[in-house]
């Protein structure tokens, strides 16, 4: 039911929780990641990463710029140059 | 035989020499602790980045691979990155780090390449200046932030990357201190440019069997990885380099501030024995006087 959610920078480990959903601003277009989804990696674009905590809840909003993400069987890793707020 | 007056002005000066070292030891075990802090935060990023990019070089390969993993195909002209720290009072580190750049370059120099260096840092270019004047490139200059970031660590990177697309060099080394201890930081020098391919074993136990769908492709998202690793790797430089720094310091003014502890006991003795022997003296002198009356 939970996806392991980590958003990494350069300095610092900025998020690791296990969350519902989370949707990223891929370079082809956002992409949201649910538990279990299939192996997958994709460069980002400067935008805003949604953190659904719960099943239609408000998201919460972290901007990134530059980076990539990957879903492997561990969760979805975000690995940001710059994270704002 | 130095006079009281002079013996006591030697006391108070290596005195208030002590209060200096002392202070700056404070600061530094202060300091050490945020700079370890720092280098241990920037390890998870790195450790993914790595543990991606070893997934991914195994993937691609052959002629499709970007230049920045595949080198220029020549192996002349290297550049050897040396990253000093911007201030001293921190004993050998810096002449540590400048020994191992010169032991590396005299080894290039000895099979023939063409060396030339890029200075991070100021302690660094005054020792190398001395035996490589002209080889010197660019000095790079940490000194006007008070704690190096990532914005440093980025436009080092970029003009790095730069220059080894115009072709101005085939191979880069970094040279850089490893904080093993506040006692022990070993110089290393390791290739940056370019991008060692991590080793193949690790890369196919992170990808797993799994067939990873990548998006946009393998090569364009390597193409984005690589800058970005060399960016990391500068980074971690960089953090290193602070934790030395003041772990050295520390150390270094810990020996300062017992050398002056020792050398003040050594002064107040000798001042004791001769305000002592002055007394005697002149003890002596009305003794006689009295005497001779």
């Amino acid at each position: 039911m939970a996806l392991h959610f980590e958003l990494v920078t350069p300095a610092k480990l900025v998020r690791s929780e296990d969350v519902h959903m989370v949707v990223v601003p891929g370079a082809e277009g956002e992409f949201g990641v649910l538990e279990g989804h299939a192996p997958f990696m994709s460069t980002i674009r400067d935008g805003a990463v949604q953190v659904f905590k719960t099943e239609g809840g408000a998201p919460e909003t972290i901007e990134v710029r530059g980076g990539f993400a990957e879903v492997g069987e561990n969760g979805l890793t975000v690995l940001a140059e710059h994270v704002e707020g | 035989m130095a006079s009281l007056k002079e013996l006591k002005g030697r006391i108070n000066s290596v005195k208030s020499t002590q209060k200096i070292t002392k202070a700056k030891q404070m600061v530094a075990a202060a300091k050490l602790r945020r700079a370890q802090a720092a280098a241990e935060a920037a390890r998870p990023y790195a450790e993914r980045l790595s543990g991606v990019m070893a997934s991914l070089a195994g993937k691609v390969s052959g002629d499709s691979a970007p230049k920045l993993l595949a080198g220029t195909g020549a192996n002349q002209r290297h550049l050897l990155v040396v990253v000093n720290t911007d201030k001293g009072l921190c004993g050998g580190l810096n002449s540590n780090i400048v020994k191992a750049a010169k032991v590396k370059a005299r080894a290039l120099i000895a099979e023939g390449k063409d060396v030339s260096f890029y200075l991070v840092g100021k302690k660094g270019r005054a020792p190398i200046k001395r035996d490589y004047a002209d080889r010197i490139e660019k000095w790079f200059d940490t000194s006007a932030v008070r704690q190096p970031g990532f914005e440093e660590a980025e436009a080092i990177a970029d003009e790095l990357i730069e220059r080894f697309e115009k072709g101005e060099f085939d191979v880069a080394h970094l040279v850089y201190p490893i904080f093993k201890s506040a006692l022990a930081q070993d110089p290393t020098v390791d290739q940056l440019i370019p991008v060692p391919s991590p080793a193949k074993g690790d890369g196919a136990a992170a990808g797993g069997d799994a067939v990873v769908e990548y998006e946009p492709g393998e090569e364009e998202i390597l193409e984005e990885l690589l800058p970005r690793y060399v960016r990391t790797q500068l980074f971690g430089a960089l953090l290193e380099r602070e934790a030395s720094e003041q772990g050295a310091s520390m150390t270094a003014m810990d020996n300062a501030t017992r050398n002056a502890g020792d050398l003040i006991n050594k002064l107040t003795i000798q001042y004791n024995r001769s305000r002592q022997a002055a007394i005697t003296t002149e003890l002596i002198e009305i003794i006689a006087g009295a005497e001779a009356l």
